[in-house]
């Protein structure tokens, strides 16, 4: 085998490689190259998160508008603050939109749905979305429906 | 009682010396992996044989095992009217585990097993000797040469392979299951992260091609310069390659997605 036929065979493998590397970053991995700095955070508090994680979905009607970044708990009142990192093309959120934690389908995925408000100005870095609605847990639903079966 | 512990003491000594020239090996081959009448240039043939020839065998494994995570997946997720799932369920199982495992397994079989022929031969025939009666360096010439293409194709391979099975996923589960194309390549980019699945897979592949080649070179040098030497030294190349790759990937696995 010719040196330069040797030569154009391996160069072809790692040219193949690298470049389903980069297609298993682009569209299996839905890598984004354009920088992520363009996103704004904001926080909510909920008193019950149950089951979201972080890198959940932010959506707005339905439409992917940014994710969740980090979960905390607060020390102090016991409730859980989550700080969304919303995509900066995004900014026309009103102040008073509020947050809650839906679920994908029966026993899917947590994500959490804004729905807009009505004020003028707008969220911006930093700001706390006060009207939040908290995770719906199954087992408080069948307790309650308990509760209220029991007085019949 | 005296011989037991003497054989004990033997083999224990045998052991220990082995793994020391195994590491001897790594060494040299990793710090002076060229010298005189050794070049850089002796890489090209070693990463075709390795890694080229290879091509094949793992892009139809990959597209295969690919179509069977398919096919299975969405036999288990139609029940629960998940099959929009089977995106991410192939995509991950390939990306995490079945890409650099598989790949490791067929190239310890398919490279390795060579690589360890090879050089055996080489030291039989008293080529090895004759190169340092010359003043080269075998671990120089022969041994690193092959290490580091072993060590370069293996994540290469990797790829080819997680990207062939995907595609042969999507060939299944889209063309001929009828799951929803969007819904499949959707949740896919939704749930694989770059650096947590993407790279740390390559992570596994390139750990795996360094414990799969230094094995074979390995059992190449250190061989009984016999024919049934050659064939012993090529059996340890692929099982202890093997038994190395699966050992290695449940502590990897730990190390990377163990932190619930």
């Amino acid at each position: 085998m010719s040196t330069r036929a040797l030569e154009v065979a391996v160069g072809g493998f790692v040219a193949t490689g690298l470049a389903l590397l980069a297609w298993l970053a682009i569209s299996v991995s839905g890598l984004d190259f354009s920088p992520s700095q363009d996103e704004y955070k904001v926080s909510a508090r909920f008193s019950n998160i149950a089951g979201l994680k972080p890198r959940a979905k932010v959506t707005s009607a339905g439409v992917t508008v940014g994710r969740v970044d980090s979960i905390r708990l607060d020390p102090q009142d016991g409730q859980a603050i989550v700080t969304l990192a919303i995509r900066g093309e995004f900014d026309q959120f009103p102040l008073d939109t509020s947050a809650s934690i839906l679920t994908a389908g029966l026993l899917g995925e947590k994500y959490i749905g804004l729905r807009m408000g009505a004020d003028f100005d707008y969220l911006i870095e930093g700001d706390e979305i006060e009207d939040t609605q908290s995770s719906l847990v199954l087992e408080d639903l069948i307790g309650r429906f308990l509760l209220n079966s029991q007085g019949d | 009682m005296i011989n037991g512990l003497a054989a004990l003491g033997r083999s224990t000594l045998k052991q220990l010396a082995g793994l020391g020239r195994a590491f001897m090996i790594l060494i040299q081959a990793v710090l002076r992996p060229w010298g005189p009448g050794a070049s850089p240039r002796l890489l090209w043939p070693e990463i075709y044989s390795a890694g080229v020839l290879s091509l094949v065998i793992v892009a139809v494994s990959g597209l295969f095992i690919g179509m069977v995570l398919a096919l299975q997946g969405y036999s288990i997720l139609v029940d629960f009217g998940s099959e929009q799932s089977l995106g991410q369920l192939v995509s991950l199982t390939l990306l995490r585990e079945l890409g650099p495992v598989v790949t490791a397994l067929l190239f310890a079989g398919r490279a390795g097993s060579a690589m360890t022929a090879e050089i055996g031969l080489m030291k039989t025939t008293e080529q090895l000797a004759s190169l340092s009666m010359l003043g080269v360096d075998p671990v120089q010439r022969v041994v690193a040469p092959r290490f580091w293409a072993g060590v370069i194709s293996m994540p290469l391979l990797a790829i080819v392979f997680s990207a062939m099975g995907i595609w042969g996923g999507h060939l299944v589960g889209v063309d001929w299951l009828g799951v929803d194309a969007g819904a499949f390549w959707g949740n896919m980019q939704a749930s694989v992260d770059f650096r947590i699945d993407v790279v740390n897979g390559l992570i596994k592949a390139f750990v795996f091609g360094i414990f799969v080649t230094w094995i074979a070179v390995y059992q190449g040098m250190d061989l009984i310069p016999t024919a049934e030497g050659i064939s012993r030294a090529t059996t340890r190349t692929v099982v202890y390659g093997s038994l190395a790759v699966l050992a290695l990937d449940f502590f990897l696995t730990a190390m990377m997605f163990g932190d619930y």
